[in-house]
């Protein structure tokens, strides 16, 4: 009984555990997170070449040279052999060339400055983190939103991230490569999605209390007339995205709903970045963010 | 506490006659080295803070507009022979002449004063004008950087107003000499510090 | 400002149960502790013969009394954090809120690696190192006092926020414009900085009093390439903090500028620049992983070597291979942030860098194992830790690669897989490392072994337990779970959360039968007597003392020609040789100078935290006063004199004689 019950439970574990896979990093849905995966793989079979030897001997010399089996040859003054001493160095260095070698040309190809071999024309999205949800920011459509992304399918996306208050780090698991965001200064980031789909999106750098749930879903559309059909739902929307209305929605706030801005006010994304710059600004963006956010937490 | 560290070595060196042979005041040397090292590493840490930080004047004066190079270079002159007197003072206190140590360790002293003197009258002026460390980040690392390296040299003069006292009680033994030379090294090193400042904070900053 | 600053009653958090029980049970146990040393009338002993010692071997008993003193704070961090992850699941909200949850982790990260593994290691390395090279102390054993009170008043500092305001909200980094004031304007950021501050001092004035010990103290004859390996790689542990604890001095320094004094360091105005922060933060914090774990290093050296009842396979590429670790820890933090958007030309470069580290940390896998090799392996309970680490930590170090990859870091970085990655190198290398030199120099230190049996199920408790919290992690990295979260709503996550979390309570069986096991064994200490001093048949000086050793060490000083330089006495017959005469012994007093320095330091840190001027002024003021009480007081030392030592070194040579028949 017991035993069917165990074997139940292991069973159910590991159907747990195959499904548990999708919706990773191991499950890329485009080409960034594909290679990435990619490379996770080889660099970890490369290593394994050395590691399980390792944990074989430990184990096995433990076992074989453990005190009483006085039949095993005993050498309590042997402590330099120069053959052995090169196997050691050199072994762990041809592996660590070729990693090296990988290290160098992945890390290039995978950039994240670097935008994408692509034949279909790129979409820019600018991205704020808040405190703390994400607003999205397309300039060349006028629109933005919170909380939630779209782009076609097979379509590269240029990022382009900034920060409103704390750092936090713009990552959506299964298309691949995260960014920190930052205050004050642009970064950016060229992602794909292979696939049309849902994906989860996340901040993968904790920024306080509400970082829990500063989450949004990427979605990508099967084809660029989804893609319009949404941009238009947006438009749809009355609300603007000027300096006023971004003020309000640069207070704090926790699980903030997903948001639609029918318009934006042209370089929004630019007085964000530059608002904490002094004097050279005008007053309505410089410093709210740190005022407010100090008599929010100051209450406490 | 910067002071804190420097004069606990200099304190210990009375524990450890207790390994005889071991040489006490070569410890002490020794472990004020190896302190010097540490203090290196901090002023290190802040000069790579100045130079990320000194183009952000955020709409404020840059170094150009606030330097005073005539200035400056007195005062680092008033540092400079400071050392030099402080190492008349060193070889007097080795030849156990205990007067003429008192009097260099005086002018190194005057010299040092002077010094500081300067330095706080550049930041009442800066400050006064409107350029203190709050207005942009190139002014908190300046001040920082200086201001640290002032510090230092103020502990150091507090340093030697005690150990000036403590030659005149009871003279020049063992214990005050290792003492001096910690001093010196200190004093030393500080002026090394102070050239570096000079060129990177000032001299580039003229440019 | 008010005559107490910032500190009102409200400080307290009296609406939190979970605190105010926390407190609950210290005041009980602090009374019941008081009440016990009342009455067993040994406040003098603590005062005269603890708190005010200059014995590097009692400072080493302080130092891992406190050290297991934060374990079971900062694993009662990590057993809420666990189980608030496991309870949160589904869109729950758990049993701790933000506000808490948030403080917990920072504390956890923070005690765990400044007060509980630091301490841990320096405590070891204050008892052994100096008895490996064959001195009578430190260099500066005053310097080492005052040391070890800086390192308390930071511990104290931190476990104070528990009941007194709060403690930091922004993880162990402490990464602007998060730490900020604008965004964290209460006093937990000032916590942190402060005891953090404090104890840093501390540390770097170890690091110095022990680099001076080993080039000035060394036994007549001890080249620096006859050093034990332990006495090497607390070297280049301490090389490795000189030269980075002062980069923490100022960046917490830049910080406190910017949170005081309105400085523009890090703040998001006026130009500043927080990746500077963060940068300076990883230059001091990637050499920090190296002095936790290289001394580890060294004590698995010595134990394998001892137990296999061999020499160290390859003692010169050990010591090597640690030094080529210490120099490259310091080019490499800035593997920490490779999402930060530095060119492809950095990340790759800083990749490879960290991957070159693995070079000579692979050989001392090869040289361990070879040390094996044709030995005669007693499977002691140090020896089992020991091969614990060495399963363990090889598979740390190859998810260690695999964050160095850029590639694989631009998923991978601040995941669980992450968490999993350093807890996996940390607990299985430095901390295994630790708790294995624990018992190795036990008998040493105390006089009597500890319990073999307990020993063997506490670390099959913590071997099977990390397992069973860590690698469900490493999942969960790969599910996308990043970290620090509150709370999730994932339901792939669930069933590795509650894995995890069945591994941390293996982990406390653990703990809870390591402090059986120090009562049964003090409880049965007289069946475990080490009366010769060499319970393990050790090759390095500090077996050949007494156990515990003299409080001089050594009546005479050993010479020493060879690295297993007891071995070579033992079989050269040296050993356990009485002396006709001995000379005097020149001994440092006790002293209170260091204890009441820290405390006023204690009271200035206090002070600033909670921006009461007075008593900062005062605190420094009075530790100054006390330093200057000190430097020109001549009543130092004293001597220990020949008939005394003779008396004492006879009736140890008697016990030893009457245990080798």
């Amino acid at each position: 009984m017991l035993i069917r019950n165990l074997s139940k439970t292991a069973l159910a574990a590991l159907t747990l555990m195959l499904a548990g896979c999708a919706g990773g990093v191991l499950d890329p849905k485009g080409q960034i997170g594909i290679d990435e995966k990619h490379l996770i793989i080889v660099a970890t079979v490369l290593m394994l070449i050395v590691v399980i030897p390792v944990i074989f001997m430990t184990l096995y010399f433990a076992w074989k040279y453990r005190d009483g089996r006085d039949h095993e040859i005993y050498a309590p003054k042997w402590a330099h052999s120069k053959m052995i001493e090169i196997v050691v160095w050199v072994v762990p260095i041809i592996i660590v060339i070729i990693l090296g070698v990988i290290t160098w040309t992945s890390t290039h190809d995978l950039d994240p400055y670097k935008p994408l071999d692509h034949e279909a024309r790129p979409i820019t999205v600018e991205v704020v983190s808040l405190n703390w949800k994400w607003l999205f920011i397309y300039p060349e459509l006028g629109v933005a939103s919170v909380n939630e992304v779209a782009f076609p399918a097979n379509v590269p996306i240029n990022f382009k991230i900034t920060s409103d208050t704390a750092m936090n780090s713009f990552f959506i698991p299964q298309l691949g490569s995260q960014i920190y965001s930052m205050a004050g200064m642009e970064t950016q980031l060229h992602l794909i999605a292979n696939e049309p789909g849902t994906f989860d999106g996340i901040s993968a750098n904790y920024s306080g209390a509400g970082f829990a749930g500063m989450k949004f879903k990427a979605i990508a559309t099967p084809t660029a007339k989804d893609f319009d059909a949404w941009v238009a739902k947006l438009k749809q929307q009355g609300k603007r995205l000027d300096p006023q209305s971004y003020q309000q929605l640069a207070e704090e706030s926790k699980n903030n709903p997903v948001e639609y801005y029918g318009s934006v006010s042209k370089g929004m994304f630019n007085h964000i970045v530059m608002q904490y710059m002094h004097h050279d600004m005008d007053m309505d963006m410089s410093h709210h963010s740190g005022h407010s956010s100090s008599k929010n937490e100051g209450a406490e | 506490m910067s002071i804190a560290i420097r004069a606990d070595l200099d304190v210990v060196q009375a524990d450890e006659h207790h390994d005889e042979h071991h040489d006490a005041s070569g410890n002490t040397l020794l472990g004020f080295w190896i302190y010097l090292m540490t203090d290196c590493i901090l002023f290190a840490s802040v000069f790579a803070t100045y130079a990320v930080l000194f183009m952000n004047t955020d709409g404020g004066v840059s170094g150009k507009d606030i330097f005073e190079l005539n200035f400056v270079a007195i005062e680092t002159a008033v540092l400079l022979v400071s050392s030099i007197t402080f190492g008349f003072a060193l070889i007097c206190a080795k030849h156990q002449k205990r007067a003429a140590t008192l009097i260099w360790l005086l002018i190194t002293f005057a010299l040092g004063c002077a010094f500081i003197s300067m330095e706080i009258y550049e930041f009442h002026h800066l400050i006064e004008q409107g350029n203190g460390p709050q207005r942009s980040a190139f002014l908190t690392a300046f001040f920082t950087l200086v201001g640290m390296h002032g510090l230092h040299v103020t502990a150091g003069l507090i340093w030697m107003a005690i150990m000036m006292l403590e030659v005149t009680k009871s003279g020049l033994n063992n214990r005050s000499i290792t003492r001096l030379g910690c001093l010196s090294l200190f004093w030393h090193f500080l002026d090394v510090v102070w050239i570096c400042v000079f060129t990177v904070v000032y001299l580039l900053g003229m440019l | 400002m008010s005559f107490f600053g910032k500190l009102t009653l409200e400080s307290i958090p009296y609406d939190e149960p979970i605190i105010m029980v926390t407190l609950a049970a210290v005041a009980v146990i602090g009374v019941i502790l008081v009440a016990l040393i009342t009455k067993y009338k040994k406040w003098g002993v603590l005062w005269n013969d603890w708190f005010t010692s200059v014995d590097h071997k009692r400072l080493g008993i302080m130092y891992i009394v406190l050290a297991l003193v934060m374990l079971i704070r900062g694993f009662s961090d990590a057993i809420m954090m666990r189980t608030q992850q496991a309870l949160a699941t589904n869109g729950a909200a758990g049993y701790l809120p933000p506000e808490h949850y948030d403080q917990i982790f920072t504390a956890h990260g923070v005690i765990m690696i400044i007060f509980m593994a630091m301490p841990f290691m320096i405590g070891l390395m204050n008892i052994v190192l100096p008895l490996q090279i064959g001195a009578r102390d430190v260099a500066f054993p005053f310097l080492n006092n005052l040391s070890f009170w800086l390192t308390a008043s930071g511990a104290l500092l931190i476990n104070l926020s528990l009941g007194l305001g709060e403690f930091a909200k922004t993880g162990w980094v402490a990464y602007p414009p998060l730490s900020e004031l604008s965004f964290s304007p209460g006093v937990g950021v000032d916590y942190y900085i402060w005891a953090l501050q404090i104890s840093g001092i501390g540390t770097t004035l170890t690091g110095v009093n022990f680099i001076a010990t080993v080039l000035k103290m060394r036994a007549p004859g001890m080249k620096l390439m006859q050093m034990p390996i332990f006495t090497w790689t607390c070297t280049w542990a301490n090389i490795l903090i000189v030269a980075s604890f002062p980069i923490l001095t100022a960046v917490l320094g830049m910080l406190t500028l910017d949170r005081y004094l309105g400085f523009h360091f890090f703040t998001n105005d006026g130009g500043g620049n927080a990746m500077m922060y963060i940068n300076l933060f990883w230059a001091w914090g990637h050499p920090e992983v190296y002095i936790l774990v290289l001394p580890a290093f060294g004590i698995f050296s010595e134990i394998i070597s001892t137990f296999t009842s061999k020499r160290l396979f390859g003692y010169k590429s050990m010591v090597w291979a640690s030094g080529a670790i210490s120099i490259l820890g310091f080019i490499v933090w800035l593997h920490h942030f490779f999402t930060m958007g530095s060119s492809a030309n950095v990340n790759a470069f800083f990749g490879v860098m960290t991957m070159v580290i693995a070079v000579p940390t692979g050989v001392k896998l090869f040289n361990w194992l070879f040390t094996i090799y044709r030995g005669r392996l007693r499977l002691t309970v140090p020896v089992l830790w020991t091969l614990g680490f060495m399963t363990t930590f090889t598979v740390g170090g190859m998810t260690g690669v695999l964050l160095a990859l850029p590639g694989a870091d631009f998923v991978l970085h601040n995941s669980m897989f992450l968490v999993a990655h350093f807890h996996n190198t940390i607990i299985g290398g430095a901390v295994f490392g630790y708790f294995a030199g624990f018992v190795y120099w036990f008998p040493k230190v105390m006089g009597f072994k500890l319990n073999e049996r307990l020993g063997k199920a506490s670390f099959w408790c913590w071997l099977v337990g990390f397992y069973f919290t860590f690698m469900p992690l490493y999942v969960l990295g790969f599910l996308g779970m990043t970290r620090r979260l509150n709370h999730t709503d994932n339901p792939a996550w669930n069933f590795w959360l509650y894995v995890s979390v069945v591994g941390v309570f293996i982990i406390f069986s653990g703990v809870i039968l390591q402090f059986v096991q120090l009562y049964v064994s003090f409880r049965d200490r007289e069946q475990n007597l080490d009366t010769t001093g060499d319970p393990w048949n050790g090759h390095t000086l500090e077996w050949s003392t007494s156990s515990p050793p003299q409080f001089y060490n050594f009546a005479k000083f050993p010479k020493v020609s060879d690295i297993d330089s007891f071995t070579d006495m033992k079989e050269k017959g040296e050993a356990y040789q009485r002396h006709e005469r001995y000379q005097p012994i020149h001994m440092p007093k006790n002293t209170s100078s260091g204890i009441l320095m820290a405390l006023g330091i204690t009271a200035a840190g206090f002070a600033a935290i909670w921006h009461i001027l007075w008593l900062a002024i005062a605190g420094m003021l009075g530790a100054f006063v006390v330093f200057l009480f000190r430097a020109y007081s001549n009543d130092h030392d004293y001597y220990v004199q020949p008939d005394e030592i003779a008396r004492i070194e006879n009736a140890h040579l008697d016990k030893v004689a009457r245990g080798l028949t």
